[in-house]
């Protein structure tokens, strides 16, 4: 079971990698296609958007990990107790 | 105590829920949106402050489930499951309240004035009253419920006006906010859902998933609160 869990949390850190990393190719064509705020089109036209979404993105996984400990604690304890 | 294999055990939903936030996260950010005056890119906040009144209707939703459960059973274990969900509804409620006072306050504020001088007629929107009068109602649950000693009494009285509080949220954020002038979208309609005038297709793309992401996480944290709790009242529920 722990060893599921670890190797689940290592594929979801690796597909949101993999999501990153495809995302950054598509930057090029957003740029060229027009009709966006003004504000919109500066973030993503210097790609710094990335900046924003992998600090949220970072606080959520925080925040996630966080949940997955405290998860596996108590079951931990479940597991004493039963 | 129920030693059972049920949801609260198993992994495969939390891991769909993480998965659907950080899509919701990158998505929600990264994807064209459609361009409206005064929400501009603030639209995207539909991924974040919505999804919070969602998963708190859907937790109020199973809180009041198990308070019916619990009336006609008497199982302690579904007292537990009821206050839990009310308590993770009500945060998810709290947030949706403060995340929704930021984007009014740049939305909904008159360009020319302060939000401070604003504020009178912001804070007068029947939708927000609304909302308040709701959370309220769910504040007072915990306070009456505390207020009991008995253990059983306490399930008892606090079932029952869980199920008055649940029928409260239907005038306060339903129809209230519908039947009266208002600054909040969808006045005359749904309020996050128009797909014709506010929210373009490819919005739902990231709405949809959101919500569900956001509601699975509050159910896991649901679920650990009621998983401790019923470890703690072991005892009680043999």
């Amino acid at each position: 079971m722990h060893q599921l869990q670890k190797s689940i949390l290592t594929f979801t850190r690796n597909l949101f990698f993999t999501m990153v990393v495809l995302l950054l190719t598509l930057t090029v064509e957003a740029q060229q296609g027009g009709g966006q705020s003004g504000f919109g089109e500066t973030m993503r036209s210097n790609g710094r958007i990335w900046v924003v979404i992998a600090v949220m993105v970072i606080i959520l996984l925080g925040l996630i990990l966080y949940l997955v400990r405290l998860d596996r604690k108590i079951s931990r304890i479940e597991k004493d107790n039963a | 105590m129920a030693t059972a294999k049920n949801y609260m055990y198993k992994s495969w939903w939390k891991i769909l829920s993480v998965l659907l936030l950080v899509y919701t996260f990158v998505f929600g950010l990264w994807h064209k949106v459609p361009e409206l005056p005064a929400l501009q890119e603030t639209i995207r906040n539909l991924y974040f402050h919505v999804c919070m009144w969602f998963a708190m209707m859907i937790l109020f939703t199973i809180s009041v489930i198990n308070a019916i459960r619990y009336l006609r059973t008497l199982d302690l274990r579904y007292d537990i499951y009821t206050r839990q969900f009310a308590v993770v509804a009500m945060v998810f409620g709290i947030l949706g309240y403060a995340t929704g006072a930021i984007w009014a306050g740049y939305t909904w504020a008159d360009p020319n004035t302060s939000i401070y001088n604003s504020f009178s007629t912001i804070a007068r929107d029947p939708k927000l009253i609304g909302a308040a009068i709701a959370l309220l109602v769910y504040f007072a649950y915990l306070i009456l419920r505390d207020s009991i000693n008995d253990i059983d009494r306490k399930a008892r009285v606090s079932a029952v006006y869980n199920i008055f509080a649940y029928a409260l949220l239907f005038p306060c954020i339903w129809i209230l906010p519908r039947v009266m002038p208002s600054l909040h979208p969808g006045n005359e309609g749904n309020p996050a859902l128009d797909v014709k005038n506010d929210i373009s297709g490819s919005m739902r793309v990231v709405f949809y998933p959101a919500i569900i992401g956001w509601t699975l996480l509050g159910v896991w944290i649901a679920t650990l609160k009621i998983r401790l709790n019923l470890l703690k009242e072991k005892k009680l529920l043999k």
